[in-house]
């Protein structure tokens, strides 16, 4: 059939299953609005600010794990989406962001809104395209989704000039993707796989290290089943909470710079690491020559370039973690969990020695314990989304997480103002769950303009503000090495949080107590509508344990032991 | 770098499309590796071109190399290449008051030879390993040479 550019673009989404699009239409994106307005395949929603468009995709694709699809114009619009395509992009998350351009006639004329937005968006996506003919949208959409989907997946950047969306040419979307440059190696080599079960068999003190990659690779449940079956202890990173569940006894917690004592411990006194899906990032492995130092590695990896990058694999093994796990659970029989039972026992010294825990003995609440409590009160309910900073490791350290893709949160690029959209999107793809979005009084102002959204749409999430009048984590830093000198990180100047989300047409709450806590968010859950629910915490509380930025694992600074209150 | 570094020529096969050479050039400047030379050109009767490049670094750095190269979607294959034969050329202008018969005598001693001579200039032509060609260049000092160019080195697999 013979459409316009633009109706291409509203087929080949529709074709591709998307129900949700964000987005925040703009001069060279108006032909393609002007399809979705007389469209009803996917709903839109209008973001207040396109970087949250991309977030809002993120969390959508995060919690669905469907390809997030974002929708932006040209020249600012899409500038104001590339931290949203990096964060995608350093935690490989799939999505399709499309966006506007000047007509071909004005591309390298400095027209009003041009940017070369393929150039900017080269190296913060997995890959990008220029559509110069629109009898080439049908590949190229086809295309974007293929690659953001499969492999590692990422962020795939389409860029269409206004005159192509209004060009008219033939669309046949009925076609299979072949890219003979690309082509995924998803099938574990079975020689190294017998080989690494051989060397998790004779192994006395093997430790998995579970990443992001599994959530990715949707094999939660088999590396659950592996992780039984063999007894072995796992560990993992920020990425991969909800992998195992928090009450799941094999599982040792969070590693790296503010895992716990015992999980850092472990991975300093293992013999074998079993590492499915993850980068090793310098946040989780501290000083590299002292990390796992007296282990062999095991290291299963979609992504070649992963593997032997930062800690040298002895048993690499290119493919995807399902298909791995897969084929490592038919000779799981050779592995006997009775093997590591003294090791099971160190680990639980470890964390008799020093549990993760935090005290109560000020006060003004904590807000490790309104993390718990929430896990108390709402548990396997909600999905929850963060910002960046303090609540984000506390989150990380003290919710209780039951399931892959619980947990929604920039874990590559640290990005503030990513947890609101983010619980949009979240929202958007699970509705039946509420979404909590956990922040800070530093990053919620950096995309607060979502109230708006989220009310205008009716999308109830709730932002549990951790106020402690800082930008908590750099002022952590400060406090420990930069002498006290808390350079610009008192956040004292603040708006009213409770006025604020009613002026959007949200409720907002300001909380001292546990009991007008509880009574918050139980309010705001049976209300099911957009909330602040702001809570006065601690000014000074640090987050604990901490390996120093470039330090080893196992010499961490430890929480000071009293008794609690 | 703390490790070893050593020279290394790579191949690069890609997909002769629009901002290749960019994804290319992109990947070796964010991740800071290094260019020492880079050529390319259309592979005839196919939709491939190729890029030899010369680079330098660790044995780790030059398997990240190899494998990020192969993670652009336009790219087929990428050859890190052990043994090759690798060529590369020189043009040498010098002033026509030059000693011209010495001239031509080295150029031939490095598989080259005079391609020009006008009212004030000659032009030589060299075309060896890249090595021997700064071996050349050295040598033709004394001649006063105006201008040079390099190519850049090609190479191919035994």
């Amino acid at each position: 059939m013979q459409i316009s550019g633009a109706q291409m673009v509203i087929e080949a989404l529709i074709a591709e299953g998307v129900d949700t699009v964000f987005g925040y239409p703009g001069g060279a994106i108006m032909n393609v609005y002007d399809e979705i307005y007389k469209q009803d395949g996917f709903q839109h929603i209008l973001n207040r600010h396109e970087q949250a468009s991309i977030h809002a995709a993120e969390g959508y694709a995060k919690a669905s794990g469907k390809v997030g699809v974002a929708m932006i114009t040209s020249g600012p619009g899409f500038t104001n989406a590339v931290t949203g395509l990096a964060d995608a992009y350093m935690d490989s998350i799939p999505l399709v962001v499309i966006s506007g351009q000047v007509p071909m006639s004005l591309i390298g004329t400095d027209g009003f809104q041009e940017i070369d937005a393929i150039g900017i968006s080269r190296p913060c996506t997995k890959h990008n395209y220029l559509v110069t003919d629109a009898s080439d949208l049908p590949r190229v959409l086809k295309e974007a989704f293929y690659i953001a989907a499969s492999g590692r997946p990422g962020p795939v950047h389409v860029d269409i000039p206004k005159d192509v969306t209004a060009q008219i040419a033939e669309f046949n979307y009925d076609f299979e993707v072949e890219l003979e440059t690309y082509k995924p190696h998803v099938k574990g080599n079975p020689r190294q796989i017998k080989k690494a079960i051989e060397a998790i068999s004779k192994a006395s003190r093997p430790l998995f290290y579970l990443g992001g990659g599994i959530i990715n690779a949707n094999a939660g449940e088999l590396v659950r089943e592996f992780v039984h079956k063999t007894g072995i202890p796992a560990v993992e990173t920020f990425m991969a909470r909800g992998v195992l569940s928090h009450d799941d006894a094999l599982l040792v917690g969070m590693l790296g710079m503010h895992g716990s004592y015992a999980s850092n411990m472990a991975m300093s006194e293992t013999d074998l690491v079993i590492g499915l899906g993850v980068r090793f990032d310098d946040r989780v492995t501290g000083k590299l020559s002292e990390f796992a130092k007296n282990a062999d590695v095991i290291h299963v990896d979609i992504d070649p370039a992963s593997i032997s990058k930062l800690v040298n694999a002895d048993y690499p093994i290119v493919g995807d973690v399902k298909n791995v796990v897969t084929d490592m659970l038919k000779s799981v029989d050779k592995i006997d969990a009775e093997n590591y039972e003294s090791w099971r026992e160190m680990i639980a010294n470890f964390n008799d020695l020093h549990p993760l825990t935090f005290h109560e003995d000020t006060d003004r609440l904590k807000p490790q314990w309104v993390i718990k409590r929430v896990g108390e009160l709402l548990g396997d309910d909600a999905n929850i989304s963060t910002d960046v900073g303090q609540h984000q490791m506390w989150t990380a350290q003290f919710y209780p997480f039951s399931r892959s893709r619980q947990f929604i949160s920039s874990g590559g690029l640290g990005t503030m103002g990513f947890g609101f959209p983010a619980a949009i999107g979240v929202k958007a793809a699970t509705p039946e769950k509420v979404s909590i979005n956990f922040t800070g009084d530093g990053s919620i102002l950096m995309n607060v303009q979502e109230l708006m959204t989220a009310v205008e749409k009716k999308i109830p999430v709730i932002n549990i503000i951790l106020n402690n009048n800082f930008l908590g984590m750099v002022r952590q830093w400060q406090t420990l090495f930069y002498d006290k000198r808390h350079s610009e990180t008192d956040l004292s100047a603040q708006p009213d949080f409770v006025k604020l989300a009613e002026a959007f047409g949200g409720i907002g709450y300001r909380v001292k107590t546990k009991e007008e806590f509880d009574a918050a968010l139980k309010d705001a859950v049976a209300k099911n509508v957009v909330a602040f629910i702001e809570v006065i915490v601690e000014r000074f509380e640090n987050v604990m344990p901490m390996v120093p930025s470039g330090g080893s694992l196992f010499n961490m600074m430890l929480l000071e032991k009293k008794e609690t209150k | 770098m703390t490790e070893n570094s050593e020279r290394r020529v790579v191949s690069v096969i890609v997909i002769n499309e629009a901002s290749v050479l960019s994804r290319i050039t992109n990947l070796f400047s964010g991740r800071g590796y290094n260019i020492t030379s880079l050529t390319v050109a259309p592979i005839p009767e196919s939709k491939y071109s190729r890029l030899t490049i010369v680079t330098s670094g660790s044995v780790r750095v030059i398997e990240q190399i190899t494998k990020q190269l192969h993670k652009l979607i336009p790219v087929l294959r990428v050859y890190e290449h052990e043994d090759i034969v690798e060529k590369e050329m020189a043009l040498v202008k010098f002033p026509i008051t030059e000693n011209i018969t010495d001239i031509d005598t080295l150029c031939q001693a490095y598989n080259g030879k005079i391609v020009n001579v006008g009212e004030n200039v000659i032009i030589a032509m060299v075309a060896d390993e890249s090595k021997r060609v700064e071996n050349f260049l050295k040598a033709i000092k004394r001649y006063n040479p105006k201008e040079i160019v390099r190519s850049g080195a090609v190479a191919l697999e035994r």
